[in-house]
């Protein structure tokens, strides 16, 4: 038994809230097929190491109602390799990747308490999230670490109550957006379906279908050539795992600090709203200890979730997720810092943000690179004097209260001299206006 | 004396002591092979060049005074269903006939660190499924004391190779008496651990939770030291066990005081021979003169022991087996001639509305029934049908309760004594082909030895008599899980003050 798996599988069951029994064994699932080498699958039949379990959702945007979804069951299994069927133009090839076949596998089977394609997508954010917090999988949807397959069917009120279509499982979606869509095409094709045929649950074979992201429909798959009788029984080779309570203990108390709890706290000490908190946690550990690093640092949580959620993440958009963070949080906290008390502007200072990524340096030899040199008030004073010199339209469209005008003197006044505070600029002309007027 | 008499341990003292070389203890071995082996086909393969490198890599090692391992020197055979790197594991079947495995058993890793001179590979019944070494795709194994008789199996090559002094020690392995019984058709001692002692990993599986590999040898002494080279736990087989491993071989020379024999009641019943229980009867005897106690104890639920064997033993076997698809490794059918008759059949089928199956199914099929023997499917399909929906309950899982009850009919006796004995077998080694036509008959031979495997202790077998045929009888020794170190103590104490270890097939 793979001793490193079963401890990740049993984190996964305790930070979803699940009764963990105190022996769990596994059993073989028999099918041939050329992906499964050994002609049986060892899987997890009736005594799975995880029960009844659940995952709060929620929806910052309040499109639906926060909710538990349960947690049926969860087990450890082994992968099985991977077919490919290419039947285009009449040929019958099939190949075989068995590269991922016995690597273990943990199937998360959810209770059918979602009820919208925009809850699905939601539970699996949040059980990606979860499980990347817990250092369960990395859930690359792409690499095949993290696969879906969702069941839906519809409960349609009619004149005589309420009747439920088909169950039909849906496989092949490769990201969680393709879910969300492939749910919502299922509903509608599943309503249409029983407008004219007028099927209900029970009435015929449940049915697999497969997503076509191209085409964005599903389709009905070929079942595989196998009976349904996979003759399960208890794995000869691999003794019962036993697990005491104190063990359950100890994995529960491990689990460090995650994501629902990190939410919490981010509004609670931090005082950032729902939507901040929950975009930050959204973008896992890492990034979240940033952000308290760059807070305590610089002692603005908001300006630094700001930076942030800005500039930060539009630097991770653009190159990759995983990619190393461009700047340190002290760096950071230190251009926070000097944009709080008024050393550079919010536009410069993103200038300098820029300047700092790109040549990994930090806020002095950034301010430097940019020729910016912090102006004197003297200067500035100087520099206003003259401007409304030679300005005398603006000065009087500002007596007459179109404050508005002033605007143009900053644009000059940036000209003559790039690193002037805009802020001071107007402050300073708007003061030189009035002493003039009294 | 001829070499070849010597048993391993003094073989063991003439390679320490220099008086023989490694190289001419196996040139010896060779020869007697040569000799004998046309008539007796104990062995699958042998290996001649490599067993004579290796023999003469030993010798210069001990020559430079380099230090050299606990069997340096001395030949073994291994049963050619475990795994030994680079060389064909066949399982006596078609079906791994071209078979190479990549990696060694642990078994055969654990001899190599010992510098054991590994000979070559016996032959068994396929997949170790049988009692007679008939069911080889590679040819019967005859009885080096009749050749018109079975050596028993499915360890028959390699209780006949030492037998036949071709060999002194060989690896076997049991699941339902498959060391036991053929060292008792053989004269040889054999020894089946306790569930879990040896490590099964490199074992190709029949039914795992039953099988053990486990020595054979001529003297208990030489049972002991195989064992303690074999026994050990290993990360790689999740069922073998922790517990340590006691020095058999010092251990094995001291008397037991008091020693409680259970004379197991149902042992005794019907359809025993009278020869082979004179024979037992006469041992526990021999037993009593050496100071031990002789009580009757019962396992009830002996009985039912053939049953579950037949219900538990190939349920896991139609499970392991079903790996050998054609798809991967193995034997596969011929494709060509597959994808005609396909076609041909398709036509028919058009014709007749019929549905066919396609070149997947086809395949498993063809390459399964032409690369399996009739035993194998027998057991397979045994095994199919008491796994299926709708028969689990009333054959797997109800042999699984009966099990339990069997390991507690041990657990019971053995709060009353140390060790429990009987015969090995009802009768001695029958002839060739006598059974093969009646499966059951053959099933039932194994009356005595299924329990030992389904409750996970450890069973000893041991020369105590000859047939008035001239065919050696077997004294069966059972001992609690992880107690061999008693039974050997128990097996020497009996040797010691008998001579039948000492009768080989041509004296």
């Amino acid at each position: 038994l793979n001793a490193a798996a079963f401890q990740l599988a049993l984190r996964a069951a305790a930070a979803l809230h699940c009764q963990i029994p105190s022996v769990t064994r596994w059993d073989r699932k028999q099918y041939y097929y050329p992906d499964l080498p050994k002609g049986y699958q060892i899987s997890q039949y009736d005594q799975p190491l995880a029960r009844n379990g659940y995952l709060a959702i929620d929806d910052p945007q309040g499109r639906f109602a926060a909710k538990r979804v349960g947690i049926i069951r969860a087990h450890l299994e082994e992968d099985a390799g991977k077919s490919m069927h290419d039947e285009l133009l009449g040929k019958a090839d099939s190949r075989i990747d068995l590269n991922r076949a016995g690597t273990p596998l943990l199937e998360i089977v959810s209770a059918p308490d979602m009820n919208s394609p925009l809850e699905a997508r939601t539970y699996l954010s949040e059980l990606k999230l979860l499980l990347t917090y817990l250092g369960v999988s990395d859930c690359n949807m792409q690499e095949g670490s993290l696969r879906v397959d969702a069941n839906i069917n519809l409960h349609v009120t009619t004149r005589e109550g309420q009747v439920a279509t088909p169950i039909v499982e849906v496989k092949n979606m490769n990201s969680f957006r393709a879910v969300e869509r492939a749910l919502a095409y299922e509903a509608d094709r599943q309503f249409r379906q029983w407008q004219q045929s007028g099927h209900t649950l029970g009435e015929v074979p449940k049915q697999t279908r497969g997503w076509d992201d191209q085409q964005e429909i599903t389709k009905a798959q070929r079942s595989k050539e196998e009976s349904s009788d996979y003759r399960y029984f208890p794995d000869p080779d691999l003794a019962p795992a036993i697990t005491t309570a104190e063990q359950i203990r100890e994995i529960g108390g491990g689990l460090g600090e995650l994501p629902a709890a990190l939410r919490q706290r981010l509004q609670d000490q931090y005082q950032l709203s729902a939507y901040d908190a929950d975009v930050l946690v959204n973008q896992g550990q890492k990034l979240v200890d940033f952000f308290l690093e760059v807070a305590n640092d610089c002692g603005d949580p908001k300006q630094a979730s700001n930076w942030i959620q800005r500039d930060l993440l539009r630097y991770l958009k653009e190159h990759g997720r995983n990619a190393p963070l461009p700047v340190t949080s002290g760096r950071l906290a230190e251009l926070i810092r000097a944009v709080n008390a008024g050393r550079l502007d919010s536009t410069r200072a993103r200038e300098v943000f820029a300047h700092m990524v790109e040549h990994q340096t930090g806020l002095v030899a950034g301010m430097a690179a940019l020729g910016i040199r912090e102006v004197g008030e003297d200067q500035v004073r100087e520099l206003c004097r003259d401007l409304l010199a030679a300005n005398p339209q603006i000065v009087e469209d500002v007596r007459q209260g179109k404050l508005k005008a002033i605007s143009a003197l900053i644009g000059q006044a940036r000209q003559r001299n790039p690193n002037v505070n805009p802020n001071l600029v107007r402050e300073t002309c708007l003061r030189l206006i009035e002493e003039s007027a009294g | 004396v001829n070499l070849l008499d010597h048993s391993a341990t003094e073989l063991l003292r003439l390679l320490a002591s220099r008086d023989v070389t490694a190289v001419e203890l196996c040139h010896a071995c060779l020869v007697q092979i040569e000799q004998h082996d046309a008539a007796i086909g104990a062995f699958i393969r042998v290996d001649r060049v490599g067993a004579l490198q290796m023999a003469e890599a030993i010798d210069h090692r001990r020559a430079v005074g380099y230090p050299v391992g606990r069997l340096a020197g001395l030949p073994v055979a291994v049963k050619d269903i475990l795994c030994a790197r680079g060389g064909p594991t066949t399982c006596g079947s078609r079906m791994l006939e071209d078979f190479i495995s990549p990696y060694d058993a642990t078994v055969v890793e654990r001899l190599k660190e010992a510098d054991a001179i590994l000979i070559g590979k016996t032959n068994l019944d396929e997949f170790a499924m049988g009692s007679s070494t008939e069911t080889s795709a590679f040819g019967i194994t005859r009885n080096p004391w009749n050749l018109a008789c079975v050596p028993g199996g499915s360890s028959g090559g390699s209780a006949a190779c030492v037998a036949s002094r071709m060999v002194p020690l060989a690896i076997g392995t049991d699941t339902g008496g498959s060391i036991r019984q053929p060292a008792a058709c053989c004269g040889v001692v054999g020894l089946k651990p306790t569930y879990g002692r040896v490590s099964r990993y490199g074992l190709v599986a029949f039914a795992s939770s039953l099988d053990q590999a486990g020595p054979l040898a001529r003297t208990v002494e030489d049972t002991a030291l195989l064992l303690e080279v074999l026994a050990g736990h290993d990360s790689r087989d999740s069922t073998s066990a922790c517990a340590e491993v006691p020095p058999y071989a010092t251990t094995v020379r001291q008397p037991l005081d008091r020693l409680r024999l259970g004379i197991i009641r149902e042992h005794f019943a019907e359809g025993l021979e009278r020869e082979v229980e004179a024979a037992v009867r006469e041992a526990m005897r021999v037993f009593e003169s050496l100071g031990a106690e002789c009580i009757d104890v019962s396992l009830p639920h002996s009985k039912y022991g053939i049953a579950t064997y037949y219900i538990i033993a190939p349920s896991e076997a139609s499970s392991n087996l079903a790996r050998y698809d054609g798809a991967h490794y193995g034997y596969r059918t011929d494709q060509t001639a597959m994808m005609k008759e396909l076609l041909d059949e398709r036509r028919g089928a058009l014709e007749a509305g019929m549905g066919l199956d396609g070149p997947l199914v086809r395949m498993y099929c063809r390459s399964r029934s032409e690369g399996f023997g009739a035993e194998v499917k027998r057991r397979i399909m045994l095994g199919t049908y008491a796994l299926s929906a709708g028969y689990y309950d009333a054959y797997y899982l109800k042999a699984s309760k009966v099990r339990r009850l069997i390991r507690q009919d041990y657990e019971a006796a053995f709060t009353q004594v140390d060790l429990v004995a009987g015969p090995v077998m009802p009768t001695a080694a029958f002839r060739i082909g006598e059974r093969t036509g009646d499966p059951l008959a053959m099933y039932l031979g194994d009356l005595y030895t299924v329990t030992t495997n389904l409750a996970g202790v450890a069973g000893l077998s041991l020369p105590c008599g000859l047939t008035a045929e001239g065919l050696p009888i077997g004294l069966h020794l059972q001992a609690r899980p992880f107690d061999e170190e008693r039974l050997l103590r128990a097996a020497y104490m009996y040797q010691q003050a008998t001579d039948w270890h000492t009768r080989s097939p041509s004296s």
